[in-house]
């Protein structure tokens, strides 16, 4: 239990918002689903392994999409694979985030002039939470991203909240 | 009456955790035979011959960085080496070296990410993770030098952009001595484990006449029995001025040209490129870097094909100047595309399993391949 | 081990009209022209003659020559008519360790090469690619369909100097 452990002396009850518990559930095992592109990918494996130890923040790669909960677009989007993934990104089970990685999937990168075959940013195919930039990030920058993510998740509401 | 059968036609990839990026086969099976395997590749084409076109001859260099991005130090070597060829730059000794260092440096960052993700496909993940970590001390001394991780824009045509770190000999050879043992570490895990080698051995075999007709390259065609390194057979640099052997697949653990032999080669160059790093720290000159940086580049017309021996294989560029400031026409044979090509006929009559085997033991990288 | 010369001399003999000059100029490497249609059987020569021995086709690349006439479509783009289009092809001796250039030149309007995908099988997917970027047609490939772009493009050939980008492809905005 993390931060609760060995803090009781006898059995006791935990009071929360079922929201805070949710998100916090949600927040702490981000699967990730194991899927590169290009060239970030590579660094988004050197962020998994051992070095930077992706799996600290619970993230896991599964193969997946049909059991993940964050797909990491790491590397430049084609139009050719464009369509892939959206069926992709709509094959994954609510809730689902998108962390875009790396300028090609923010907005086109380097291949945003004359790029005839690269689709300038991933926004235009599916929504995106969290935009982490560089060519390529460095990996601190992409746990930084998650750290982002794990915000936002955390500061979601189960109310509908109108206008 | 007779039983009707058949053919099936399985989909694999483009997302697939074993394709090594954005790849697409599609299995001819009969049952669990493989028939025929068809790669439907350019999932990751992003125009890199269109940009060069736009671009001036310095600015091409980050986008070479981009195809192999395994290799990126290995890409602009070539690239460079083609530019100072058509323009008849002489660079000085300490340039040389430090790009044979960095080269060979990268030769070993990208035979670590090869193996480790070999593994991993085939169902060993320790592996990876050791793969990793040795790689992540190879990026510590690049970062050092040129500030970048993984795409560096480092050589320059005439010179490279930084000098060495004053402590990077230092570090470079606490990091061959470090190495060593962790690679004895690794054959231990892996390379001799029997598990492995019964995964690998015998399967995907490559004789030496059918990798020749394909245009196979690199380590696949070496782990075929044929001695062929563009190093040695086709000296560019100052390769010529170091020891180190040419290791050549002999079948140890099954036939010649089988995915072991291929592995094996990999892990057997590692060490020669430790042999030659050791040498070039040693002898290293002192001098400038970037006396012979031409203030503008502006080639006579003219068209050049020059190749270095990438991790991969045969890296060529061939580049067509009408004596103009961009590029006319630049053409890259990249060996992952040349060396996918016979993936369908290794894998004719083997198990679906073994596909990735295969697959990942001509370690391919798709940036190279749709570029 | 043979020159460029050496070799076009023999090609010039076996051959005869479908050789077309040697263009050698500093810096740049040797150039044997040939003529489009003889590729094939030329470069079946050159694999299978004993001290020639081209075992190996490093590279295979389409060029534009955009040496056409510039004029306007209906659109109001500049677009190019008439001119060449030429393929490259750097044979290489693994065994004998010589190299040569081989070019040939096609029509711009309809471009046409022989394949030379039956004596190095690597030819297959480089002329593919030539097909896919420039439009060159090689004859008796056996499967001459795009390589890199998505099989349903449509809008031309990209690599050629007058090619216009689309708008969309399939819903989504092509330029920035």
């Amino acid at each position: 239990m993390g931060l609760l452990d060995k803090q009781f002396t006898d059995d006791n009850i935990v009071i929360t918002k079922v929201e805070d518990l949710l998100n916090w559930a949600r927040l702490s095992s981000l699967w990730q689903m194991g899927f590169g592109l290009a060239c970030c990918a590579i660094e988004m494996m050197a962020t998994s392994a051992s070095h930077y130890d992706f799996d600290r923040f619970g993230v896991i790669p599964r193969p997946s999409p049909r059991q993940s909960d964050v797909i990491i677009i790491s590397g430049t989007v084609t139009l050719k694979m464009a369509l892939r993934i959206k069926r992709l990104y709509e094959q994954m089970p609510d809730p689902k985030y998108v962390i875009s990685m790396g300028s090609c999937s923010n907005c086109g990168g380097p291949y945003w002039e004359h790029g005839y075959h690269v689709l300038k940013g991933v926004d235009r195919v599916i929504p995106v939470d969290v935009y982490v930039p560089g060519c390529p990030p460095r990996p601190e920058a992409l746990l930084e991203g998650l750290l982002k993510l794990q915000e936002k998740i955390r500061s979601e509401s189960l109310v509908n909240k109108s206008a | 009456m007779a039983l009707k059968t058949e053919e099936m036609v399985l989909n694999m990839g483009p997302q697939h955790p074993s394709t090594h990026g954005v790849l697409r086969l599609e299995l001819v099976l009969d049952g669990e035979l493989i028939e025929n395997v068809i790669p439907h590749i350019g999932y990751l084409h992003r125009c890199f011959e269109k940009h060069c076109e736009a671009m001036t001859y310095p600015q091409v260099i980050p986008y070479t960085d981009r195809m192999d991005y395994l290799a990126s130090m290995y890409n602009e070597f070539g690239y460079v080496v083609a530019m100072e060829r058509l323009m008849n730059i002489e660079v000085p000794e300490r340039v040389q070296y430090i790009r044979v260092i960095m080269g060979e440096f990268q030769r070993i960052a990208s035979h670590l990410v090869a193996l480790g993700t070999y593994g991993a496909d085939i169902g060993a993940f320790t592996p990876f993770l050791f793969c990793f970590r040795d790689r992540e001390k190879i990026l510590n001394l690049f970062e050092i030098t040129c500030g970048a991780r993984l795409l560096y824009n480092y050589m320059w045509i005439g010179g490279v952009s930084h000098d060495l770190h004053a402590d990077f000999i230092r570090l470079a050879n606490e990091f061959i001595k470090e190495f060593r043992p962790n690679l004895k570490e690794l054959n231990d895990l892996l390379t001799f484990n029997q598990i492995f080698i019964d995964r690998t051995a015998n399967v995907g075999i490559l004789p030496a006449e059918t990798a020749i007709n394909y245009g196979i390259t690199g380590p696949n065609l070496r782990a075929s029995g044929v001695k062929w390194d563009l190093r040695r057979d086709d000296p560019y640099s100052i390769y010529d001025k170091f020891d180190f052997e040419i290791p050549i697949g002999k079948g140890e653990k099954g036939t010649t040209g089988d995915c072991w032999d291929r592995y094996y080669m990999r892990v057997r160059e590692m060490e020669e490129s430790l042999k030659i790093i050791e040498q070039a720290l040693d002898q290293i000159p002192e001098g400038d870097v970037s006396s012979a940086i031409p203030k503008r580049v502006k080639p006579p017309v003219g068209q050049i094909y020059a190749r270095v021996e990438n991790p991969r294989g045969e890296l060529g560029y061939f580049i067509i100047s009408d004596g103009s400031l961009n590029p006319y026409r630049i053409k890259v044979r990249a060996p992952s595309f040349v060396n996918l090509e016979v993936l369908g006929e290794l894998c004719k009559g083997h198990l679906v399993a073994d596909v990735v085997a295969i697959l990942g033991s001509i370690d391919i990288v798709l940036g190279e391949i749709d570029r | 081990m043979k020159t460029s010369e050496e070799i076009f001399n023999i090609l010039k003999e076996k051959f005869g009209e479908a050789i077309g000059e040697l263009v050698s100029d500093k810096p740049a490497e040797s150039v044997i022209v040939v003529s489009p249609m003889e590729i094939d059987k030329i470069c079946l020569f050159l694999r299978d003659e004993k001290d020639l021995e081209f075992n190996s086709l490093m590279n295979l690349s389409g060029v534009d020559d955009a040496n056409g006439e510039k004029v306007k479509d209906e659109n109001g783009n500049e677009i190019l008519k008439g001119g060449t289009l030429s393929v490259y092809y750097h044979l290489e001796s693994i065994s004998l360790k010589h190299k040569v250039t081989l070019k040939v030149s096609t029509d711009r309007e309809n471009p046409e090469v022989a394949s030379v995908e039956e004596i190095w099988r690597t030819a297959d997917w480089h002329e593919r690619e030539a097909f896919d970027m420039y439009g060159i047609k090689f004859l008796n490939h056996h499967n001459l369909i795009r390589i890199l772009m998505p099989y349903d493009w449509e809008a031309g050939y990209p690599l050629r100097k007058d090619y216009q980008n689309p708008e969309f492809y399939k819903g989504m905005k092509v330029p920035y």
